[in-house]
């Protein structure tokens, strides 16, 4: 805490907080306004005398049911979820082997793998999506979710395996050397000692995924095309904006109700997330 | 008969020679206390005993058994460590029952041997706490503990009474050597130390 005059406290923390909570939180605010503005007052001149960008006198519930009537919302969220879990769960489950073998194992060129595992998640999607897209279209998985549960962990796995890597190293080894006398084998150990305590990171890295598929657009813009095969982000994107005419409205609905499930999940596990991005086991 | 036999024991890290040509006969229930400054090579020898260092050259018997290529869970032994590797997410009663668990007890035999390990040390109103609810003396038994449920060949203590403060490790001492000593089975001990306590 600031210490000494009120204005230092007022100056150095209280004011630059504020700014850094109402820059955060406006767009949020600003989804928010949109989506229970009527159209009259969405589409309102600037110079307007009745204009109120920040706020609304009448608001209306009219988007959301345009949107969850009008539009395949539903599906979209469904397949997002399927999507996202299933990627995530792929992804993990490689990312927490990959992590162990690389912290844990001695074996020639560990090093150098692990390097190389965390180089290609530095390649962009943006690159990427071109031969993707060739091999999408080889073994015919265009247009079906399996396309995106299938390219998301060439993402999701190596910063998987680079946040495990770096969690399961600040776990004791003598924990498991332990386990190993006791009469553990090596997988054992791993599943009955390692993995329950690097639940944070394990939880950590779900999150993380789980995000980032969520939010993912170029892949599922380009591997996707029918309306009912569509995420979230790509359907909402598509459907609603339609030539040089924005449904904002509609927009800023889907937005906000695509946003749920990722601050739900975030709310549940913030705790065990900041821990393993802050601090360590201690044995 | 548990009798630990090293024989022309040496250990190489690339260029470092960690540990040159040990040899040492430890006879059946004969308490062995390696006294030496650090990084001469006590812990090493010992994690060599135990199989979680390879060994370079020479030879480990354990009752006439070559062990040097046994994997730490052939050897029969228990070993306490320096910060004791309580695991964190189990109960005292659960870390002290993992190695039965490992090795198939039955439950009621897990249960009987742990209640009686735990009268022994002193630590049975202690059985639901984790870890990170104990003092430092109580972990160390609950260490010990973990070794004298599986009642195995040998023992092996490495630097566990470094940190704990003087009256604790007085009494540490004298209650892990007397704990198993009253055992059926034979036993050997050996425990590294850099101080002479």
């Amino acid at each position: 805490m600031i210490e000494g005059a009120s204005w230092r406290r007022w100056v150095f923390f209280y004011i630059p907080l504020t700014a850094f909570i109402v820059a955060l939180l406006f767009p949020f605010y600003w989804m928010l306004v949109t989506t229970v503005r009527p159209d009259g007052e969405l589409y309102r001149p600037w110079n307007a005398p009745n204009y109120t960008p920040f706020w609304t006198m009448h608001p209306t519930l009219e988007h959301i049911k345009d949107l969850l009537t009008e539009t395949l919302f539903g599906t979209w969220m469904f397949n997002t979820m399927v999507i996202s879990i299933a990627a995530t769960a792929i992804s993990l489950f490689c990312g927490l082997l990959a992590g162990y073998a690389l912290s844990r194992l001695k074996f020639p060129f560990a090093g150098s793998l692990g390097t190389m595992i965390f180089i290609t998640y530095l390649v962009p999607q943006t690159l990427l999506f071109i031969p993707l897209a060739d091999i999408i279209r080889n073994f015919r998985l265009g247009d079906s979710p399996w396309a995106l549960i299938l390219t998301y962990p060439t993402f999701l796995i190596p910063f998987c395996t680079w946040l495990m890597m770096g969690y399961f190293k600040s776990i004791p080894k003598e924990l498991e050397e332990c386990a190993r006398i006791d009469g553990a084998t090596r997988w054992r150990a791993m599943v009955y000692i390692i993995f329950p305590i690097a639940v944070p990171g394990i939880l950590s890295a779900g999150i993380f995924a789980f995000t980032l598929s969520w939010n993912e657009f170029i892949y599922a813009l380009v591997f996707l095309s029918s309306p009912d095969q569509k995420t979230v982000p790509v359907g909402v994107t598509s459907e609603l904006v339609r030539g040089d005419v924005f449904y904002w409205g509609e927009l800023m609905a889907g937005a906000l109700l695509g946003s749920i499930p990722v601050a739900f999940v975030y709310s549940f596990f913030v705790e065990h997330y900041v821990a393993s991005l802050t601090g360590s086991v201690k044995g | 008969m548990a009798q630990v036999i090293i024989r022309s024991l040496n250990k190489r890290f690339d260029e470092v020679h960690a540990v040159k040509d040990v040899n040492l006969d430890i006879r059946d229930k004969e308490f062995v206390v390696l006294v030496g400054p650090s990084g001469c090579g006590k812990t090493t020898t010992l994690r060599m005993v135990a199989g979680l260092e390879s060994i370079t050259s020479g030879r480990i018997l354990i009752d006439d058994r070559v062990i040097n290529n046994l994997p730490p869970m052939d050897r029969d032994i228990a070993m306490v460590f320096q910060n004791y590797a309580l695991y964190p997410h189990m109960s005292v009663y659960d870390n002290m029952a993992f190695g039965l668990r490992m090795r198939k007890f039955d439950r009621d035999d897990i249960a009987r041997r742990v209640q009686e390990a735990a009268e022994i040390l002193g630590i049975h109103e202690l059985l639901r706490r984790k870890p990170r609810q104990l003092s430092g003396g109580q972990r160390q038994r609950v260490a010990l503990g973990r070794a004298i449920v599986r009642h195995p060949q040998v023992f092996l203590f490495d630097e566990p009474l470094s940190n704990l403060d003087a009256n604790c490790a007085s009494r540490c001492a004298w209650s892990s050597k007397n704990s198993t000593t009253g055992s059926a089975r034979p036993q050997s001990m050996s425990r590294t130390t850099r101080s002479r306590r």
